[in-house]
């Protein structure tokens, strides 16, 4: 027995309540942040990562006060991501109570961030987020894209990966952008590269559709941890389930 | 009747303390706790928890240059219940070699090293480092883990481990590639390397027993 996989749920916020975007289109509404995070914390959830969707000027205060008062009632870790551009930006959230923060664009535009976000806070605090498409099929690879997987940018996930890896990721949270939303699984032979070429824990995210996906991933893809949204937050499976269909499968979790 | 309880939390500018305090708040609404650097409020304290994140040399630069090492050595001294966390823990023994090495306050005995780079499990697989998540602790009897179960899972986060000078001062150990140790106790300290602010039921259990401790290593 050692280190457990971790389950982790995810909460789209937009102003101020938990929406989940099917592929960033379709939002439905799924309550308040703080007691949708409390109730995942009864259940067992590892970690909560928030990601702020809209992330526009207004609204980050609103995502500061939400903040707050996950972390007086929530007692796991707590990351948050969304708009995250400067070293203010993290030692907000940070004060606000939340363990990391997750940073995506503004390691794209200056890669150097990352590095003296390192630096300053530790990497432990740190997780690189990682939206990845799919442009060639054999042999397989893997692009950034930004704007909800509008915008490509020409630069290699695996690559990329490794780099922010060096610069001072303490973690990688990895969405595939063709699956997020399918409910199809994890695109396992990224997440499996990914995995392979870093050597900091991995996040898989995008596409979990059933208990299964969650197994694969871990199993087949190597992540660390698993991330989903939608089938936790409209009751499909309490994160008690996920966790006995795991270990069943022979995946080791905290139960 | 035991006297008003009080926790000062040692504020050394490294790192968030606020989710300690509110974890503290939340095990024992009314308890007060004052997240200070001053020493006489460390003094004047029932009890004190030094906490830390962030990389050895920043937190020992810090310690130091507040005068804060002296404030803990007599703190250690004094009896008063101390609880120290992650680099709080590392914080207390002798020579961490992050940062190229690191001298530590030495009231403890014990050094911090390097879980490296080609870690590997016991059935050979990789291991990723920084060791992050919940991982099982070995619990040696101390009053500290009161309540819970042997073998709970407590959140990790650190690339770095204390491995003791002496086998006798360890209260709980864990395995991730090697053995490290995941508490350390000598008389009224209590140190460990896990969050337990962060770690659900076992971790507000364990800070629960932080607040009712005497400070005393066989207390029933």
């Amino acid at each position: 027995m050692g280190l457990a996989k971790r389950i982790i749920p995810c909460l789209d916020v937009d102003k101020g309540r938990v929406v989940k975007g099917v592929q960033f289109v379709d939002i439905r509404d799924a309550g308040d942040p703080v007691e949708v995070a409390k109730r995942y914390n009864e259940e067992g959830a590892d970690e909560i990562t928030f990601l702020d969707i809209t992330a526009s000027h207004e609204q980050r205060e609103t995502m500061v006060h939400t903040v707050e008062r996950m972390a007086a009632e929530v007692f796991i870790p707590l990351t948050v991501g969304g708009g995250i551009r400067s070293v203010e930006d993290i030692r907000t959230m940070l004060n606000a109570g939340a363990d990391k923060v997750s940073i995506n664009t503004a390691a794209i535009h200056n890669p150097e961030f990352v590095r003296e976000a390192a630096e300053r806070f530790g990497r432990q605090c740190i997780v690189v987020a990682i939206d990845a498409k799919r442009v060639a099929d054999k042999p397989p690879r893997w692009e950034i894209f930004t704007h909800g997987g509008r915008e490509p940018t020409g630069i290699d996930a695996v690559a990329w990966a490794r780099q922010m890896a060096e610069y001072g990721a303490g973690e990688i949270l990895l969405t595939s952008m063709d699956r997020d939303g399918t409910r199809d699984g994890f695109d396992l032979e990224l997440t499996r590269a990914i995995t392979d070429a870093v050597n900091i824990p991995v996040i898989a995210s995008g596409g979990v559709g059933n208990l299964q996906h969650l197994v694969d991933g871990v199993l087949q893809g190597g992540a660390d941890a698993v991330l989903a949204a939608s089938i936790f937050h409209f009751a499909e499976h309490s994160i008690q389930d996920a966790k006995a269909f795991m270990a069943q499968q022979g995946v080791e979790v905290r139960l | 009747m035991m006297r008003h309880n009080s926790v000062a939390v040692i504020d050394y500018g490294m790192g968030n303390l606020h989710s300690v305090a509110k974890a503290l708040e939340h095990v024992q609404p009314g308890v007060e706790v004052r997240v200070t650097s001053d020493s006489e409020q460390i003094r004047s304290a029932t009890r004190v928890l030094l906490p830390g994140v962030g990389a050895i040399r920043d937190c020992m630069a810090e310690i130091r240059r507040l005068q804060l090492d002296r404030v803990v050595a007599e703190v250690v001294a004094s009896g008063q219940p101390m609880l120290g966390v992650c680099v709080g823990l590392q914080a207390l023994v002798d020579h961490s070699e992050e940062n190229g090495g690191v001298d530590c306050l030495g009231l403890l005995p014990g050094r911090v090293r390097f879980f490296g780079d080609k870690l590997r499990g016991a059935d050979q697989q990789r291991l990723k480092v920084p060791h992050m998540g919940w991982n099982e602790v070995h619990q040696n009897p101390h009053p500290m883990w009161r309540g819970i179960p042997q073998d709970s899972r407590f959140y990790f986060v650190h690339s770095y481990y204390v491995q003791e000078d002496d086998p006798g001062l360890v209260a709980g150990s864990c395995t991730y590639g090697v053995e490290f140790t995941a508490a350390l106790a000598r008389g009224n300290v209590f140190a460990v390397q896990f969050h337990p602010e962060k770690s659900h039921t076992a971790g507000l259990q364990l800070l629960q027993n932080f607040l009712n401790w005497d400070g005393s290593s066989t207390s029933a």
